[in-house]
């Protein structure tokens, strides 16, 4: 459907887009994962033609972008980061217009109100775009880039700045799409992409630091286990008895979380050390105030990949997500 | 092309830009008429003609400077040059929306011909020569000021360079009298707008030559608004 060659995006001398490569096949949901700032729109807007590529080539359903660029357009319908509304315009009229500029050959007046019956905006339809809430923008947004049932759909953080019922019903939606559309997604919301999509494109810097579903991704990372516990008792006593354990690889107090009391993050080999550490505890008579495991998620893959890589040292590949996962959820439910 | 054509009429009309300026035209316009033609018992309207040039030279800008400049700013123009469409049809829609209502707002001149063909034979030569000069200049003004819009977020730095260029077309005679040099000062002749629109069309003649320069005018300055959204992909 879909096949990026090598592109590369200078902006000055900086560099926005490093030697990308990846292909999207038909029926396929690829998810576009980075950080603000990573290339990820820059990336769409060369895939789109808004922007060219300064080497490489983008080749859609066949047609490059550049070489021919209007038979590759028709078969995109584009979402950008800032849906590109008529602010004074109603919602059908602004409709009726992109039906026009894109030269659609479906009856206009039903492939219209099914649009807007299929993104549920047919009750607004006569109102101002500017009156509209962001949610409602946002699906004119998705309207617009759903005529003439386009092959393929690319949608830049089609959730971002609404709110979490908006965010659910967007999902819902792109899953819907799913069947007719192939979809290029991104975001930098993490559960979104682990929800919707079929394969992860993580982007940093310019580049692709990983290419995989999502649960392979996470399957890469869970060869250990780690436990965070909470355990009332002198630090280093704690650190000593546990350490006597064989399958435990590495501990680390963290800060004291109530009087006390420690919290230790504990990697082990995957064989279940959670009755032993109970048993040595028990025996110097330090309780265990909270055990838990974390699982590795996607944002912790994130995480890893994002990060620079004279930082990246093998023992960083298992740190544990709460504070991370506190941060992304704000992050993305903004 | 027709959809933009389309669009950019009825967002003229959406908010009161066109309106204005219709208004503005016409009340001036009816103006000059009243004055230079019919309280001076004259069938000339070489008068109203010669007012209505730096009426228009100053309403234009106000039709021109959102053109691309809004566009840009609210990213609407991501949907426009994501669209199956070409570049040139862009913005020759753009281009031919504001020429219409343009066309519209000059065509008045025309009802005032017939006013006069009531009282006295009216001499169409003189009028219709007047008329397409009206136009023509016109045109190449809106191609220029289109081609500002296209190059910057604000519409009103577009309108300020707009009039600025505007300013320029009306003074740029005296201007170039200053320039003693002869070589330098037949050039600046040979691009000035008002040489080619005052002599030949104000008294009937229609030039070829002059034709020429103005569609030469608006051709180039299409041509280099399509040029700023070339280089906008690129850099």
């Amino acid at each position: 459907m879909i096949e990026v060659r090598n592109i590369k995006k200078y902006y000055g001398s900086k560099i926005a887009v490093d030697d990308v490569s990846f292909a999207v096949n038909d029926g396929e949901i690829l998810g576009f994962l980075g950080p603000n700032g990573a290339g990820k729109s820059t990336t769409m807007n060369i895939l789109t033609g808004y922007i060219s590529s300064n080497e490489g080539t983008v080749t859609i359903d066949g047609f490059e972008i550049l070489k021919e660029p209007i038979k590759a357009k028709s078969k995109i319908g584009y979402l950008p980061e800032i849906p590109p509304l008529y602010l004074d315009m109603t919602v059908r009229e602004y409709l009726n217009f992109m039906f026009d500029l894109k030269n659609i050959k479906f009856p206009k007046i039903s492939h219209i109100e099914e649009i807007c019956e299929k993104v549920k905006i047919i009750d607004v339809i006569d109102r101002l775009i500017k009156n509209l809430s962001k949610g409602y923008k946002q699906r004119v947004g998705l309207a617009q880039a759903l005529l003439g049932n386009p092959k393929l759909l690319i949608l830049d953080e089609p959730t971002v700045g609404l709110d979490p019922k908006q965010i659910i019903e967007i999902r819902n939606l792109i899953k819907e799409l799913k069947k007719d559309h192939t979809i290029i997604l991104s975001s930098h919301v993490l559960p979104e992409i682990q929800s919707i999509c079929d394969r992860v494109l993580v982007i940093n810097k310019g580049k692709i630091v990983a290419d995989d579903t999502a649960e392979n991704l996470s399957n890469n990372l869970q060869a250990e286990t780690n436990l965070i516990a909470q355990i009332q008792g002198d630090k280093e006593i704690v650190l000593r008895t546990l350490s006597n354990i064989q399958q435990i690889i590495n501990i680390e107090a963290s800060e004291e979380k109530s009087e006390g009391v420690f919290e230790y993050k504990i990697k082990s080999v995957s064989d279940d050390v959670r009755k032993h550490i109970f048993r040595e505890l028990a025996k110097i008579d330090c309780p265990i105030i909270e055990l838990k495991t974390s699982t590795v998620n996607l944002e912790d893959i994130f995480l890893q990949l994002t990060k620079d890589e004279d930082e990246l040292k093998p023992n960083d590949l298992n740190i544990s997500s709460n504070n991370a996962e506190s941060e992304f959820d704000k992050g993305g439910e903004k | 092309m027709l959809a933009i054509v389309k669009k950019e009429l009825s967002s003229y009309f959406h908010s009161l830009i066109g309106y204005v300026y219709l208004a503005v035209f016409f009340g001036f316009s009816g103006f000059y008429f009243f004055a230079t033609s019919l309280y001076s018992n004259t069938t000339s309207l070489n008068y109203m003609y010669n007012g209505l040039f730096v009426i228009i030279c100053f309403l234009i800008p106000i039709l021109t400077m959102k053109l691309f400049s809004v566009e840009r700013k609210q990213k609407t123009d991501q949907a426009l040059l994501t669209a199956p469409v070409s570049l040139f049809s862009i913005v020759m829609g753009k281009y031919l929306s504001v020429l219409l209502i343009y066309l519209f707002s000059i065509s008045i001149t025309l009802l005032y011909g017939i006013i006069i063909s009531f009282f006295a034979p009216a001499e169409w030569a003189v009028i219709l020569g007047n008329f397409v000069a009206l136009f023509l200049i016109g045109a190449a003004i809106i191609a220029i000021d289109m081609f500002i819009s296209s190059t910057t977020e604000s519409q009103s730095i577009a309108a300020v360079a707009s009039f600025a260029v505007s300013f320029l077309v009306i003074m740029f005679d005296a201007m170039t009298s200053l320039v003693s040099v002869d070589f330098i000062s037949k050039i600046l002749k040979g691009i000035s707008l008002t040489q080619h629109y005052y002599n030949t069309f104000t008294v009937g003649i229609f030039n070829i030559a002059d034709i020429i320069f103005f569609l030469s005018i608006c051709t180039l300055f299409v041509f280099f608004t399509i040029r700023v959204f070339e280089k906008r992909r690129w850099s």
